[in-house]
């Protein structure tokens, strides 16, 4: 009997094809260290070689951009003399195997993107999706992923100031742990991921490099999941936030300071990406001496040391002059560093181990030589089904019923047993912190503020990427705006099933086209982004969900920036943006009263929007509160103004299907009568604050049930 | 009038305590775990965060950081002395204040606004308070539950509904001469109105009138 072995590439997740340009670029066959470097540096997780080729259609330009796409954070100019980055990334897959490592990290590493650009980071926003919380796994991974967020962010000393929750079937094989965090930083304090000119020195900073997280990129990130995935927990990488708190601080004295050429953080691919990439943008080769990386166990290979994703960690480009100087600022914060290399002129990457070279490769070849697919897309056929299935609620429907079943939702009701979790108070930015629309910082010494939302939705995108992909966008650029904020930039983190199924890169490339449509109307590039593919267990796709981050600037920041919890008795209750329809298709009433996804979403009009926009952004400086209506419609944006203010409302139309529409483009505005008045070609009165109960036509909730059911729909299922 | 902001590696809230007490017309200088010599400094103020990471019980290694022995003088002296969360959690562990905390009652970390009760004027953090004053400041942390056995801590506030289960409620609490004082939610985080509440300033108003000579 004969046992076939995998070849080593197979077993790297790389495919023959894959390893047969390999040999072709170098020549020859290539050395283990060689190809473990291309297996991750070519990963679906590094190299986005099923969507580069879509990606371009972003709109990625405009005058305030200073680093869009491809360096490790986008930087856009906030005026002052002040930049802002962000960047957004996901660490769906390692969640699923270890909840709370694998969200650590994923904070960890989004830090590290942001202050590798000079920035101080100053908020995080988690967007998280789970299976429904009445499966014991599905809690485990909840309640792991938060505190994971949790110990993370609060001891690394970053305020996680808002995000995202979200339950569906789909995702319970397969949660999504998406994160985004934003930095500021002086203009003049800009670094890029660049090795330098011949003669830099390249000094790496922080942790010690170890086993774990080996092949990470390629062989958690970019493959599906089965039954065996528990066995992938030694690929989960583990987080130190002291360690990262540490060096944060020292890379801001280096950057303060002017001691560094560039910087490139160690994530996903470790060193074989922090090496391969500076010197591929520079142009430049380099010479790396492994036996000079401080490891954490003895006996480390070549390709191990290449390939760990042990955390925490940073390369630092520095003129050969200020070597010292780098090694003092490393050990006044206690952490480790070493010189392990040096910038060559040409192009090769030549790395040594034990004396012996162990690499030598085009240091481009490893980013720019990646394998570009055009994977096949086709538009799921059962699609024209399911549009012409319009959800249609009873005719006897208990609305007052319906209301309360919304708000026990988990993904409708309080966050607050997430968020109270988090530190978002460090840094006394927070103006507007998690639970409300969008989140507002101050920018200290400025007026302005720096306001974000993220926002996905998969049931939309599931119906229609196109429509739901340019919805994400509208509704957040209407969340920032009920804060006094104007849409500046756009982050994505595109959360797909797998691209080898045509349907999936179809569902893809329509989001991309949704997404971008609605970013050009409204004048926000794209400045960065990450794609997840694969995620699928047991051959069942999650429903298409990008998730987008929008940042916002209010300049000034309003004196009062309306909330939902200033209503008083007497105001007047408006909705602003166009009347809505019907539909309910991929709305939280069909996901909760009927249990159906089905119909076709409602499409977005690029031309209100704005007008829209502009109205609200204007109210935000005279309104006491003004809410987005989006999960549960009206009927949710009322009832959540309501339980915030401790009052209650009547409000005129009782039809629940109008209640309950998500319609795009909507906004509930309160506000004593004739303070403001709105156009009435784009705005209508629905009702009136006071009382103690939420009358909606003939049905009547009392705001003290609905409060409690509220507040307890994340903590009495997470007790139970 | 000059005060200490102290450092250790893992701090995290430092640069808020500096702001806050700037804001109050104060003067206020980060010192780093390793300096040795705070001559210069009229009292001290230990900021909230996660010393040394605190992967052993809070405050376990910090309490050993260089800079303590002139914390000790400092407090020896009578000068006030501050510690904030964090802070409290490392005055506990030096024993320059009684007690201990340990994990919330729920075991989940606290970050929210709570009311407090002042319980007693007669330290360096409420001396500008009166008995029986509500104020609300942000609570922030997983280790804020008191414990003291030997029953000798002064309680300085006390929580008005108890978050933490935290032993007779105390908020904060100080030693005899009441010129150390550790409090667990974070009067620097409620300085302006626009951040929930502006509360804390009474608190830090008092520490900074207590620098003066009496």
């Amino acid at each position: 009997m004969t046992q076939t072995v995998e070849p080593t590439h197979r077993q790297l997740g790389m495919t023959d094809s894959e390893f047969d340009s390999v040999v072709r670029i170098l020549g020859r066959e290539p050395r283990p260290a060689e190809l473990a470097m291309y297996s991750v540096m070519w990963s679906e997780h590094c190299s986005y070689k099923s969507s580069r080729r879509h990606l371009g259609r972003f709109p990625t330009e405009a005058p305030w951009v200073v680093v869009g796409p491809g360096e490790n954070a986008g930087v856009v100019d906030i005026g002052d003399g002040w930049l802002a980055a962000l960047r957004i990334e996901s660490h769906n897959h390692p969640s699923y195997v270890e909840p709370h490592q694998g969200a650590a990290t994923g904070v960890g590493g989004i830090l590290r993107d942001v202050f590798t650009m000079g920035a101080r980071p100053i908020g995080l926003w988690d967007q998280i999706r789970f299976g429904p919380l009445d499966e014991p796994k599905n809690r485990y991974l909840f309640g792991g992923v938060v505190s994971g967020i949790a110990d993370y962010g609060n001891a690394v000393g970053v305020p996680t100031v808002g995000g995202e929750i979200g339950f569906d079937p789909c995702y319970s094989g397969n949660p999504l742990v998406n994160v985004m965090c934003l930095g500021i930083l002086k203009r003049d304090q800009l670094v890029l991921g660049t090795a330098g000119t011949p003669g830099t020195v390249a000094v790496l900073l922080g942790n010690s490099t170890g086993r774990d997280g080996i092949g990470g990129a390629s062989v958690l990130a970019s493959a599906s999941f089965d039954n065996e995935s528990r066995e992938k927990r030694p690929s989960v990488q583990v987080g130190d936030p002291f360690e990262e708190k540490k060096l944060i601080e020292a890379c801001l004295e280096l950057y303060t300071k002017g001691l560094v050429v560039g910087v490139q953080d160690l994530g996903a691919a470790g060193l074989s990406c922090a090496t391969s990439e500076p010197a591929g943008r520079a142009g430049v080769g380099m010479e790396v001496d492994l036996d000079a990386v401080h490891v954490r166990e003895p006996e480390m290979t070549a390709p191990e040391l290449l390939m760990s994703e042990s955390q925490e960690r940073m390369m630092a480009f520095v003129d050969a002059a200020n070597v010292e100087q780098v090694l003092e600022v490393a050990d006044k914060w206690e952490i480790d560093s070493a010189v392990i290399g040096v910038v060559r002129a040409g192009d090769t990457l030549t790395i040594r181990h034990k004396g012996e070279v162990v690499a030598e490769i085009p240091a481009a070849s490893l980013a720019d030589d990646a394998p570009l697919y055009d994977r096949p897309r086709a538009r799921p056929s059962e699609l024209d089904d399911v549009w012409a299935t319009e959800p249609r609620l009873p005719d006897d429907l208990d609305l007052a019923d319906a209301v309360l079943r919304l708000l026990d939702d988990p993904a409708i009701g309080s966050s607050a047993w997430v968020h109270e979790q988090y530190d978002h108070m460090l840094f006394l930015n927070t103006i507007v912190g998690p639970g409300a629309d969008g989140s507002l910082l101050r920018v200290k010494g400025t007026n302005k503020g720096l306001a974000v939302s993220t926002d996905g939705n998969g049931r939309l995108c599931q119906l229609d990427p196109r429509r739901g992909g340019a919805r994400l966008v509208f509704e957040a650029a209407l969340n920032v705006a009920v804060i006094g904020a104007e849409p500046m930039a756009l982050v994505d983190n595109l959360n797909f099933g797998n691209p080898e199924k045509p349907e999936v890169m179809w569902q893809f490339v329509e989001s991309v086209a949704g997404i971008s449509e609605a970013c050009e109307s409204l004048g926000v590039p794209v400045v960065g982004g990450n794609v997840s593919f694969y995620n699928e267990t047991e051959g069942v796709d999650i429903y298409p969900t990008p998730v987008v981050g929008l940042l916002g600037l209010a300049d000034p920041v309003p004196n009062e920036p309306p909330r939902i919890d200033r209503a008083e008795e007497g105001m007047e209750i408006w909705e602003i943006g166009p009347e809505p329809t019907a539909s309910l298709a991929g709305s939280s009433a069909e996901r909760i009263v009927l249990g159906t996804l089905t119909g076709r979403p409602t499409a977005p009009d690029p031309e209100v929007a704005r007008q829209v926009i502009g109205l609200v952004r204007e109210l935000a400086h005279t309104v006491p509160v003004l809410h987005d209506v989006s999960d549960g419609g009206l009927a949710v944006a009322i009832a959540e103004i309501c339980i915030a203010s401790e009052v209650g409302a009547t409000i005129e139309l009782g039809d629940p299907s109008l209640l309950f529409s998500e319609d795009p483009h909507r906004v509930v505005a309160v506000f004593e009568h004739g303070a403001v008045e709105p156009p009435g070609d784009i705005a209508r009165r629905i009702g009136t604050v006071g009382g103690v109960a939420l009358t909606l036509g003939d049905a009547t909730i009392d705001i003290a049930t609905a409060t409690d059911a509220y507040r307890e729909a994340i903590p009495r299922r997470m007790t139970s | 009038m000059r005060t200490a902001v102290v450092q250790f590696p893992g701090t995290n809230c430092e640069h808020d305590v500096v702001e806050a007490v700037t804001a109050l017309g104060g003067s206020a200088e980060l010192v780093w775990h390793r300096d040795t010599d705070l001559s210069d400094f009229d009292g001290a103020i230990l900021p909230g965060g996660f010393a040394h990471g605190d992967y052993l019980r809070t405050g376990a290694i910090a309490r050993f950081s260089p800079v303590m022995t002139e914390v000790f003088r400092l407090a020896d002296s009578g000068a006030p002395v501050l510690g904030i969360c964090n802070g409290f959690q490392i005055l506990c562990e030096a024993g320059l204040l009684p007690g201990a905390l340990i994990a919330n009652r729920d075991l989940a970390f606290i970050c929210r606004l709570v009311e407090v009760e002042v319980a007693d004027t007669d330290t360096v953090l409420t001396r500008t308070a009166t008995v029986g004053q509500r104020i609300r400041i942000p609570l922030n942390s997983y280790e804020g539950n008191w414990v003291d056995p030997t029953r000798r801590g002064r309680v300085v506030l006390r929580y008005v509904d108890d978050p933490n289960g935290s032993q007779q409620q105390a908020a904060a609490v100080a030693n005899d001469r009441g010129n150390v004082v550790g409090v667990m939610p974070h009067p620097e985080r409620a300085i302006h109105d626009f951040l929930g509440s502006s509360d804390g300033n009474l608190l830090l108003e008092g520490f900074l009138h207590s620098l003066a000579p009496a």
